[in-house]
């Protein structure tokens, strides 16, 4: 091995040759020289923050699935299927497309045509500031909090799998980040995104196609995960290659979940309130040049959604078919990060669930490909870390400054704070992530703080788009009672763990179930709360509901294109595949 | 695309495919010509994947950065106008 590598490799997954390192920093390089490059193009608050409102469908597209498409979230959905098997696949189909298209034919018309420049800023025309306020606060927080989390949590890959500095990695990924996104705004952020994207599937498609190689097919791997399943003794080992089959009973998968919490909880609540109003997603959007684009947009990324579990969900599946212990030859079983990174877990050589991508990815990639597929993690932090700044600086800039802080800003100091706040968020970034370092218990708290902002937020918006007699205060006030019941039921099961029993309608839901029943109860607590509040408070008069609400929004008469470049024919479409993916893997 | 410049999106694209795509076919060539030792190898070392798969990544990658090269998006801007 090179001696320069030495420095930063101890007992590490992975070791990297200077061919790796070589794609590594080139891609380093190519970042920076884009942000470089769009500087000149970020003059206006436009241009900073809506990238001019001119990306094409595509662009659009790729950045809105990218932006979501982090590195935790491809090493953590292939730990969770290796835990979950292929029900993990629920959060990339049920969990994400449904979602993607009513973004796409229903919500988006509204968005697009009050020319918000956020989802806090809609609240503001729809509710007042009242919800705004308490959205876009919110919103900020966690962003913060979270991008610094996510960046901890990745540096702890990167330590594990390459032997890298923690600080080392925190640093200079994070200032590459608000490099190119100070310079270039959300043009550079969405750039870089599209090119994360590519970069992804160039690194870790191959996974995939040399497991099912290795593995004998789709069959020989479903074989070998129920030969190996079974002699561990794993109970109901078929349910890790079944998707529907084994939602009939929370105890017959191992989720411990049942289809009630799926549709319901994760369908129709978690994912709805993500990828409809999570402005970390939405924001790409929004950045497309007509209504034509901003409705196709987010059906293209549902068309690459659907592909994810090919690089995530299944490296996780072929990890259980197919990793061996090098020294034993006998099965390798992975375990809760928790316990494999403990001192007594190191030294018996035990890796984490979340590992499993990696250990895939050492299993066939020499050197060069190695370099790729650890640059495509790098990207996928990147990209998400980029999507966390960005809309931070949004919110921050027009939701929070300019609306309750100094109103007469003008173009020239938006775009001012936009660069002084995308350098702040990540110092702040920064700062989480070190107080992670210190108190690792925070991590848990924040990402379920996070979640219980989400769904409540789902049925505020949902309602003010779609019915006009929710009032100011009905909104704000069902805002507030989703997310404090949400919190409240999250306390609860923290102080009497047999509370579970209640909030998730069965003593064996893990974590993920919970999160669902959650979900599913403060989104209804919200709508109710929001519709009985309505009820007994004045409305806003249809004048100043007119561009916002469902019946008084004239949409923009059709454009005479072709069948094909219509949206509604490209969502039935994805509709379909969907459909049939459901059934292939029933 | 508009990019608010002469270079796409799609050009970035090409020029890191192609690149990457270049580097690792070479270290495959290499590695085919001079095999590591047994024990070194990655599992399906007989398939070269870093031959085949860098191959592809460099014609995807001389494709869009062809297609969408500077002269040729100054050409169609041009045209449009």
């Amino acid at each position: 091995m090179n001696p320069a590598l030495l420095v930063w490799s101890s007992s590490t997954l992975v070791h990297l040759s200077p061919v790796d390192l070589i794609i590594i920093i080139f891609y380093f390089a190519l970042v920076l020289a884009i942000g470089l490059y769009l500087k000149e193009q970020a003059n206006t608050g436009e241009d900073f923050f809506m990238a001019g409102r001119e990306m094409t469908a595509w662009v659009a597209g790729l950045a809105f699935l990218s932006a979501n498409l982090g590195s935790l979230e491809l090493m953590g959905w292939a730990g969770n299927s290796y835990k979950y098997g292929i029900l993990a696949a629920h959060w990339y189909w049920i969990g994400a497309i449904p979602a993607m298209l009513f973004l796409a034919l229903v919500m988006m018309p509204f968005y697009h045509i009050c020319k918000t420049h956020s989802v806090p800023g809609y609240l503001n025309l729809r509710y007042g500031q009242g919800a705004q306020a308490l959205s876009s606060i919110s919103f900020a927080f966690m962003t913060v909090l979270m991008s610094g989390i996510n960046m901890y949590a990745m540096a702890v890959v990167m330590r594990v799998v390459l032997g890298w500095n923690i600080t080392f990695s925190i640093l200079v990924s994070s200032i590459t980040v608000m490099i190119y996104v100070a310079l270039g705004g959300l043009r550079s952020a969405i750039f870089n995104e599209v090119l994360q994207f590519f970069l992804i599937w160039a690194g870790a498609l191959l996974i995939p196609i040399l497991g099912l190689v290795e593995a004998g097919g789709w069959s020989g791997l479903k074989a070998k995960i129920l030969q190996n399943l079974t002699e561990q003794h794993v109970a109901n080992p078929g349910a890790y290659t079944h998707l529907w089959s084994t939602l009939g009973d929370f105890s017959n998968n191992p989720m411990g979940i049942n289809w009630v919490g799926i549709v319901f909880g994760l369908g129709a609540v978690i994912s709805m309130g993500y990828w409809t109003t999570d402005f970390l997603v939405v924001q790409r959007v929004l950045s497309a040049k007509d209504l034509r684009s901003a409705e196709l947009a987010p059906i293209i990324g549902a068309a690459f959604k659907m592909l994810v579990p090919i690089i995530v969900i299944l490296p996780g599946l072929l990890g259980l078919a197919l990793l061996r212990d090098p020294h034993t030859g006998g099965l390798l079983r992975l375990v809760p990060a928790d316990l494999a990174w403990s001192k007594a877990g190191q030294a018996e050589g035990l890796h984490g669930y979340d590992e499993v991508l990696p250990l895939m990815l050492a299993r066939y990639c020499g050197p060069g490909l190695l370099g790729l597929g650890i640059t495509a993690l790098i990207a996928g932090f990147m990209s998400g870390m980029a999507g966390n700044v960005s809309a931070f600086t949004t919110v921050w800039t027009y939701d929070i400054y300019a609306t309750l802080i100094n109103k007469n800003a003008s173009d020239e100091t938006k775009v001012k704070m936009g660069r002084w706040v995308t350098v702040i968020g990540v110092i702040v970034s920064i700062g989480t992530a070190f107080l992670v370092m210190q108190a690792q218990s925070i991590m848990d708290y924040v990402q379920a703080l996070f979640s219980f902002f989400i769904a409540p937020l789902f049925g505020t918006v949902i309602l003010g788009m779609l019915w006009k007699r929710a009032t100011p205060a009905g909104g704000f006030w069902g805002l507030l009672a989703g997310t404090l019941s949400s919190v409240g039921m999250y306390t609860w099961v923290k102080i009497d763990p047999e509370a579970v029993r209640y909030v998730a309608l069965s003593m064996q839901a893990q974590d993920q179930a919970q999160n669902m029943f959650r979900a599913l109860w403060c989104c209804l607590i919200c709508v109710v709360v929001t519709v009985g509040v309505s009820l007994v408070t004045k409305p806003k008069p249809d004048s100043e509901l007119a561009d916002l609400v469902y019946g008084l929004t004239p949409l923009p008469p059709q454009e005479k294109v072709s069948m094909f470049h219509r949206p509604v024919f490209w969502g039935v479409v994805v509709a379909v595949v969907f459909i049939i993916l459901q059934i292939m893997f029933w | 695309m508009k990019s608010g410049g002469s270079l796409s999106i799609w050009f970035f694209i090409g020029v890191s495919l192609a690149v990457n795509g270049a580097v690792i076919l070479v270290r495959g060539i290499y590695e085919t010509m001079s095999p590591p030792a047994p024990e070194l190898r990655v599992v399906l070392y007989d398939l070269h994947a870093n031959v085949w798969w860098g191959g592809i990544l460099l014609i995807l990658g001389v494709f869009f950065s062809f297609r969408f090269s500077p002269a040729r998006e100054r050409a169609r801007m041009a045209g449009k106008s």
